[in-house]
């Protein structure tokens, strides 16, 4: 059961993929796509397949849409410099790829680890020639996720929705030194 | 010491079988090695990607559960994308074969050695991921054994073939990565697939 206080956008884009028609589902998971995958693992008509790094959701998406299924790849910013040779597969032979991304590295990170990959990951990609949206509130991500979705399928190119950190909020490292979430 | 297998003659041997499968080749001479056997519609022959052959073969094993898909790639081309025996090991589709051609070499660009020519047994390391079945293969006999198990067979396979590090002459496939992929789908899905 969803919990008041969380946002419904995850839910309104998993109805959205199930409509299209997407059935593999590749995750390197982050925070931010945790209720997603969550509701894509209770839905029989979705194979999650998990990745031991973001670049294999690149080539296994080109495989399925060779076998005539759509798929979509969620990770997050960092997983994005670990794609990049491998786009040059979708770019090369106009495969559909729609890859959702979390932002770490965005507004008020707490990790310098992140800032480097993260306050990259959508000047990276438009120089490989990946089409880039943001989505920086919570009410927008459905409306930019449905866009970047039909981009990708009804013209045959990888298509990145980011989503900002102001959505799903930035990591409180301090406040989980003190206790742990259950 | 008997002389090792010449990648050509195993490809043929498993591609003769091929019937509907679905053949995907990692980038440089398992490329030209399926071609070499035949163009063919059902062949996707990468041209880059490096590493991302054996998850293209899962994705279309997934999508298509009823066909063979068979990925013919290389050592070099295998262990740059290691963790995809991983997860291909978790998802276990019965349907996919992946055969790697082991000429201990890097041969596209100048025969300079890989790990597997120093003691690393990648068939090993998918039987210890939890593939369901596994073969180190080395002589004509266990080829035949190999063609037979990928066509008449069920369970995720993978498949270390030590082969000669010659060198041959290239046959090349289209190299326009959309006619490839249009072609595959339309032979796979029928003329729907264009506007799917």
């Amino acid at each position: 059961m969803k919990k008041t206080s969380e946002p419904a956008w995850p839910d309104e884009v998993h109805a959205l993929l199930k409509e299209a028609g997407v059935r593999q589902v590749a995750i390197v998971p982050d925070a931010g796509h945790a209720r997603l995958i969550k509701l894509c693992e209770q839905d029989k008509s979705m194979r999650v397949v998990r990745l031991t790094s973001e670049e294999e959701g690149v080539a296994l998406l080109a495989g399925a849409w060779l076998g005539g299924e759509k798929g979509v790849l969620l990770m997050q910013s960092s997983g994005v410099g670990n794609c990049i040779n491998m786009l040059s597969l979708p770019l090369a032979c106009q495969f559909p790829l729609l890859m959702l991304v979390t932002m770490r590295g965005d507004h008020g990170e707490f990790n310098p680890a992140q800032i480097p990959m993260g306050n990259t990951t959508q000047a990276v990609l438009e120089a490989l020639g990946v089409i880039v949206k943001r989505a920086d509130a919570a009410g927008d991500v459905t409306d930019m996720v449905s866009g970047a979705m039909r981009l990708a399928f009804n013209t045959y190119r990888p298509v990145a929705l980011l989503i900002g950190q102001r959505v799903s909020g930035a990591k409180d490292f301090r406040k989980l030194t003190r206790s742990v979430p259950k | 010491m008997s002389r090792l297998l010449l990648r050509r003659e195993v490809v043929a041997e498993l591609l003769a079988g091929r019937a509907n499968a679905l053949v995907i080749a990692g980038l440089g001479a398992p490329a030209w090695d399926i071609t070499h056997a035949g163009d063919h519609e059902l062949n996707f022959p990468l041209w880059g990607a490096m590493g991302g052959a054996a998850m293209l073969g899962l994705g279309a094993a997934l999508a298509q559960p009823k066909r063979k898909v068979l990925v013919i790639t290389g050592d070099g081309e295998m262990l740059m994308g290691l963790g995809a025996l991983a997860t291909i090991a978790v998802q276990q589709p019965p349907n996919l074969c992946i055969v790697v051609l082991d000429n201990e070499r890097y041969g596209e660009t100048g025969q300079q050695e890989t790990h597997t020519g120093h003691g690393v047994d990648l068939a090993g390391m998918a039987k210890a991921a939890g593939f369901a079945r596994t073969f180190n293969v080395r002589t004509p006999a266990e080829v035949s054994r190999l063609q037979r198990q990928i066509y008449a067979g069920a369970g995720t396979l993978f498949a270390q073939v030590k082969v000669d590090p010659e060198r041959l002459p290239l046959v090349l496939p289209p190299r326009d990565g959309s006619l490839l992929k249009n072609r595959f789908r339309a032979a796979l899905l029928g003329p729907d697939a264009a506007h799917q």
